[in-house]
């Protein structure tokens, strides 16, 4: 198939101004937002472009993230195309309206700035607050540049609103790493977008006075679990939509992400560093250093939380000879959260499996801690180790007072 | 805007056989609420009694459309419909927000004076059976001093939130007080609202013949009586501007307002007052009354 050539202008954009860009292009028709650090920029944005007229939408200043959700949830019920975007603890009082959002089957996009928790406060990046959505029935996309958050905001609708998926997806931007970080971010045209992205279809429903019913009211054992497996269902079929939209985004843009994962230079490799959103880049930066070394190393950059890539992790990572799976949060007693993914995707494998809890609440994660780690985990296949362990990396007990 | 039962459509959108309990005022409001304003009408509900009464899936009492949401967020989630509404063009479905006093007046008072404060375009009713029903009469903030409630087993001790005035505070075109003892009233307010641009707030008194401990065929006589003693008053305030209305007209002499204790007498949830506690009652309601004079005289 023909690739067009790249259509657009380039601009230097945040994170923050490429999701913004990215809901402006898709013609988001109802924004309900409120302010939250890192988010904010994404929602002033947009009330500039909504105030100058450059974008025609509703937008809802919400009095809190659960109204913002629940105001989602009202607008694309009667088939408004509905965003949003919030952050950390927005998340965290939203939580209740996400799953409602996916149990009601609503194609709702929302920009995620991924920030940690408190207490203690803090305002800087790290996985936790996202990861703790991946149950709720949204897709979770994290983004490895700003590129790929202007480019997965107008994925993430065409994926939501595939028939085959009606399910919400969550778009993610690492605090300040991207939101606050300015690069040069091709914008495409319009023209373009439009092609890619029609008008939201009233299919299968919306709530409409000419032909009424009863959306979500009681239902006893007799049909929730079968509501249930549909959602799965989905989100199983979501990964084959994924995959055709990012072939279908290349063909109009020229870009592409790999659908669920992006696999960079594991062909060959017998160590392979699993990293998902901005720190990827870094991981990337790492196997080039350790191949000029004789390292065989390849990143597999998890794109996709859920659906979760089982056959990839399988396909890929089984054939390793270590994983070495750098997360940003923390499941207590059980390491990274994606880790517990991976180990259990991996079940009856043989590659050692090696998590490190790292980048918590902002602390950097470098090109030399990827190098060290993955030095480390070759030291352990020489050792002869087997199976599954994880441990926190780069703890520095010494500054505490 | 007088309205008569003759002119009110004969078409049921709220179906009769529903599984609300006998003599319920909540299902008595909703029928009354379709009459009102017939089928261009977006219903948001949340958990609450008439979660249960519509019908479990895949069976509906609501011949309108029905959004069912969580429990804190209807009056966003309708803010949300309007919006959707407004941008998809069309103008002529009324947006309602369908509440219990507890989805109101408690967990849901955020979202609603959010959704005032900004003027959205939602017709907001709460039906107030003055406790926690749907979940077995536990005291909310609609509760009166005195009444039983399975979490105020000696009567509660503080008196009910004034969440029209709350609301009226929110200087919104419209906000007015209704009983299901009054039918036809409740219907003229809430035609007149559905005119007006911006928030609009109802609410309605919901006598409770479970809750309230009263026997089904008395929701009408006590719905009336909460009027007739003045407990519950009935006005308009509309763009600030506060009236009473129906029945309530005439309540401002005292002597025309029959004893509290003829409401209570009948309520088994009030069985626990003691004298002294019907004397506060009383009290509170002239007090409450002589407030209103000071409105009415503006």
């Amino acid at each position: 198939m023909a690739v067009a050539k790249a259509k657009g202008k380039v601009e230097v954009l945040t994170g923050n101004y490429a999701a913004a860009w990215g809901a402006k292009l898709a013609r988001v028709e109802v924004v309900a937002a409120y302010p939250i650090t890192p988010q904010t920029t994404i929602i002033e944005k947009l009330a500039e472009f909504v105030e100058k007229g450059e974008l025609k939408a509703k937008y809802i200043r919400v009095e809190s993230e659960h109204s913002a959700m629940a105001a989602c949830i009202g607008a694309s019920a009667v088939g408004a195309r509905a965003f949003t975007a919030t952050s950390s603890h927005g998340l965290l009082l939203m939580h209740e309206m996400c799953w409602w959002a996916a149990g009601a089957r609503l194609p709702i996009v929302m920009t995620i700035v991924a920030r940690a928790i408190a207490p203690p406060w803090t305002i800087w990046n790290e996985h936790s607050d996202i990861l703790d959505e991946r149950d709720t029935g949204w897709l979770i996309m994290l983004a490895e540049d700003n590129q790929e958050v202007l480019d997965g905001v107008i994925q993430a609708f065409k994926i939501a609103e595939d028939e085959r998926v009606l399910l919400p997806v969550m778009v993610n931007e690492d605090a300040f790493i991207l939101s606050h970080t300015a690069m040069p971010v091709e914008i495409p045209d319009q023209e373009v977008v439009d092609e890619f992205l029609p008008p939201r279809s009233d299919k299968p429903y919306i709530l409409d006075p000419d032909n009424p019913f009863t959306h979500g009211n009681l239902t006893y054992p007799d049909y929730y679990m079968e509501f249930r497996y549909l959602m799965e269902r989905s989100m199983e079929a979501a990964k084959q939509v994924i995959a055709e939209v990012d072939e279908e985004y290349y063909r109009l843009t020229g870009r592409r992400y790999g659908g669920l994962v992006e696999k960079y230079r594991c062909e060959d490799a017998d160590v392979a560093i699993v990293a998902a959103g901005s720190s990827a880049g870094d991981a990337k930066e790492a196997a080039d250093r350790l191949r000029e070394e004789g390292y065989k190393v390849g990143v597999f950059r998890i794109r996709f939380v859920r659906p979760w890539p089982h056959e990839e992790v399988r396909e890929v990572l089984g054939r390793m000879k270590a994983v070495a799976v750098v997360d940003r949060s923390i499941s207590f007693t059980k390491g990274g959260i994606l880790f517990t993914d991976v180990t259990s995707s991996l079940y009856g494998s043989t590659p050692l499996v090696h998590g490190f809890v790292t980048g918590l609440g902002g602390r950097d994660i470098t090109v030399n801690h990827f190098v060290d780690i993955v030095k480390k985990v070759y030291s352990e296949i020489e050792a002869g180790e087997k199976g599954a362990k994880w441990e926190f990396y780069n703890v520095k007990w010494e500054v505490l007072p | 805007m007088v309205v008569t039962i003759k002119e009110l459509p004969r078409e049921e959108l709220w179906l009769p056989g529903n599984p609300s309990c006998p003599g319920c005022p909540a299902s008595l409001g909703l029928k009354l609420l379709t009459k009102a304003l017939g089928k261009k009408i977006i219903v948001v509900i949340p958990a609450c009694c008439s979660t249960i009464i519509q019908g479990p899936f895949p069976k509906t009492s609501a011949k309108f459309p029905l959004l069912n949401i969580a429990f804190e967020c209807t009056a966003a989630t309708a803010a949300g419909v309007a919006a959707g509404l407004e941008m998809k063009g069309k103008k002529d479905i009324a947006v309602i927000g369908w509440a219990g006093d507890g989805g109101t007046v408690d967990i849901g008072i955020q979202a609603i004076s959010g959704a005032a404060e900004r003027g959205d375009n939602v017709l907001y009713i709460c039906y107030d059976n003055e406790a926690y029903m749907n979940t077995g009469i536990q005291r909310s903030g609609a509760t009166p001093y005195g009444a039983w409630t399975t979490t105020t087993w000696t009567g509660k001790r503080e008196h009910k939130k004034d969440m029209p005035g709350i609301m009226a505070a929110h200087k919104i075109p419209y906000v007015a007080t209704a009983s299901v003892g009054y039918p036809l009233d409740f219907v003229e307010k809430v035609r007149k609202a559905a005119q007006i641009k911006g928030f609009k707030y109802i609410h309605l008194l919901a006598p409770c013949p479970p809750g309230w401990r009263f026997p089904p065929e008395k929701t009408v006589e006590i719905g009336r009586l909460a009027v007739q003693t003045g407990m519950w008053p009935l006005y308009e305030v509309e763009n600030g501007v506060f009236r009473l209305t129906g029945p309530s007209k005439a309540l401002l002499d005292k002597s025309k307002r029959k004893p509290v204790e003829e409401y209570v007498k009948l309520q088994g949830r009030f069985r626990g007052l003691k004298p002294e506690d019907l004397k506060k009652l009383q009290e509170y309601v002239d007090q409450m009354w002589e407030e209103i004079a000071k409105r009415v005289k503006g």
